[in-house]
């Protein structure tokens, strides 16, 4: 909080004006799910009626969020344990390997070095959408068709990219000095990683663990190719079944996502409370 | 610049000193080596092979016909107006998302009552896919039930709902709004993540030597924040030149290529006229032009602080 004092003193006038626009900005962001909540709320053929009600006209209609359960569609609560499934293993397998590589990068000189960031950085410039043909017989021929590995593998593959390079940033502002310091000292490397770094790039990892996950939470290309079964597709895909080609069931489309989305807010609302503690850590310093 | 040359000369001796071989790197690197070479590079090489390839419709590869895709795809009367639309599309997107992000990053570094609760509202567009994101706008643009085109009608706007999604000009331009919208989350909080890390004894520094707010946000805070910026707008082109969803989602009804980038086309091509083969060509050309911009972006920027 140290920020408070130094950064400026704000006039209370200020603050509520600060508060004001903070209300702008949040009313912005929010009205597309405020309407998809609503919308959520409608029965189908509200939704669809001419003119449109700005409000559910029948009362919200909250049976939809029960009834979307047990589709003919597709089995939603199947869905939501891929995603669940697909999107953490993805995402502790990049930290596991991108730590390390980005570390590395940032800190040492090696030949292949070059090569090596051309390659995490063609890597982010390719993105499953461009490559589905290929990924599609890859996993056929690795006998991984269909299943949740594939999309393991796929989205840390595709996602360890911006990993690499965000943690690379963090930890090359991070003074060599220290490092050196410590290594005199007699600690190993892992040891100056664990020890010395990891506490200083917080606020980077935390941004690598948040891009990843939500990427991997929201794939949507290659899981439509590589996912044939319904109960293996995650909810993104699962979401387009509800798109049929005369009349959209809408208020399914709008629950299933508010089901997706909030999750993944709860996540941040986790991580957004340790990005704040890592910060005032690293402003005491 | 002589304050950069100095530690240059440590790390040189300490790299002598630390081994820098490629094996010694291996155990580090080899994990997301191995990742990204069984899992990306051999689609990229099969996308490649098929480039020259002719095959048919229902997918047989018939033979090699060495660079006669790429002679199909540059002789596309189609392809300037996508060209011209891709540029369009990835310049207005990405220069909008970072000039609104640096100013919402700024006020979201500032102390507020309530703050952690809009930075929370900022998170909403990331945490919802983009898939979905955009399908509640193109639900909302709808001239007959769309929620927005009512609202515009009832302040007296429009007269009635207009077909935003009908034309390739005004679909553009909402696909542009949607993605600028999904653009800014990542962008304002890698930038946040940047001015945070900045020292406040910088500040005040620079607060002691008399700088004035902007003077002090142009000299002291800009360039500290080089480093997040930088990777900021390099994963913004690349996501907003390969993004499909958005694009597809709200201007996919449209006839014609009138409303098309690269990306979208490559998979018209590929869904609808089935061609495997001038779509793959397509795709490499579409990989060409984003490694030459990053490869442009690399040498100039310098987003990665070499050692």
């Amino acid at each position: 909080m140290s920020f408070l004092v130094t950064e400026d003193r704000a006039s209370q006038k200020t603050v509520i004006w600060r508060m004001i626009a903070g209300l702008g900005v949040a009313a912005v962001f929010l009205i597309p799910y405020a309407v998809m909540l609503i919308g959520s709320l409608k029965t189908r053929s509200e939704i669809l009626a001419i003119p449109p009600s700005y409000m559910p006209r029948e009362g919200a209609q909250w049976s939809n969020y029960l009834t979307m359960w047990d589709t003919p569609e597709t089995p939603v609560a199947y869905n939501l344990i891929s995603t669940i499934v697909i999107s953490l293993c993805a995402t502790l397998l990049v930290l596991l390997v991108a730590t390390p590589a980005a570390y590395y990068t940032a800190r040492f000189k090696f030949p292949g070095k070059m090569v090596f960031m051309f390659l995490v950085i063609v890597t982010q410039m390719l993105q499953p959408a461009v490559l589905t043909a290929g990924l599609f017989k890859q996993m056929l021929a690795m006998n991984l068709y269909d299943t949740w590995l594939a999309m393991i593998l796929i989205n840390a593959a595709f996602n360890l990219a911006f990993a690499v390079w965000i943690m690379h940033s963090f930890f090359a502002s991070v003074p060599k000095e220290i490092d050196e310091a410590a290594q005199i000292d007699g600690a190993g490397k892992l040891r100056v990683l664990f020890r010395i770094n990891l506490p200083l790039v917080w606020p980077g990892i935390v941004t690598a663990v948040i891009f990843t996950f939500v990427s991997c939470w929201n794939e949507f290309a290659a899981s439509l190719v590589i996912l044939s079964t319904a109960e293996n597709q995650p909810l993104s895909v699962a979401l387009t079944r509800f798109v049929g080609q005369y009349s959209t069931a809408w208020q399914y489309v709008f629950g299933v996502s508010i089901v997706a989305i909030i999750p993944v807010i709860v996540l941040f609302m986790l991580i957004e409370k340790r990005l704040i503690g890592g910060l005032s850590a690293g402003a005491v310093k | 610049m002589s304050v950069a040359t100095a530690p240059k000369r440590t790390t040189k001796r300490s790299s002598a000193r630390e081994g820098g071989s490629f094996l010694a790197a291996l155990p580090w690197i080899g994990p997301a080596l191995l990742l990204i070479l069984a899992i990306v590079v051999f689609p990229a090489g099969y996308m490649i092979y098929n480039s020259t390839r002719k095959i048919s419709q229902v997918g047989t590869d018939l033979k090699g016909v060495g660079l006669d895709n790429f002679a199909k795809v540059f002789a596309d009367p189609a392809l300037p107006r996508i060209l011209l639309n891709t540029v369009v599309w990835v310049v207005v997107v990405v220069a909008f998302t970072v000039l609104i992000s640096l100013a919402l990053a700024q006020f979201l570094n500032k102390p507020f009552p309530g703050r952690t609760l809009v930075r929370m509202a900022v998170i909403v567009p990331w945490a919802a896919s983009v898939v979905m994101t955009t399908t509640v706008f193109y639900y909302a643009v709808d001239p007959n039930y769309g929620i927005f085109n009512k609202f515009l009608t009832d302040i007296g706007i429009l007269d009635g709902g207009f077909g935003f999604t009908k034309n390739a000009v005004p679909a553009m331009a909402v696909a542009i709004v949607v993605a600028i919208f999904v653009s800014i989350p990542f962008t304002t909080y890698t930038i946040l993540a940047g001015l945070q890390a900045i020292p406040n004894e910088t500040l005040e520094a620079a607060r002691m030597d008399g700088a004035n707010r902007w003077g002090t946000y142009l000299f002291v805070i800009l360039p500290q924040l080089r480093g997040a910026l930088a990777v900021a707008v390099l994963i913004n082109i690349i996501n907003v030149f390969n993004n499909l969803p958005i694009l597809k989602i709200i201007t996919g009804a449209i006839p014609g290529y009138s409303a098309d980038t690269l990306m979208t086309y490559i998979f018209k091509v590929l869904q609808f006229d089935r061609r495997l083969d001038i779509s793959s060509a397509l795709s490499v050309v579409n990989f060409a032009i984003v490694l030459v911009i990053v490869a442009i972006y690399v040498k100039t920027v310098k987003p990665m602080k070499e050692v």
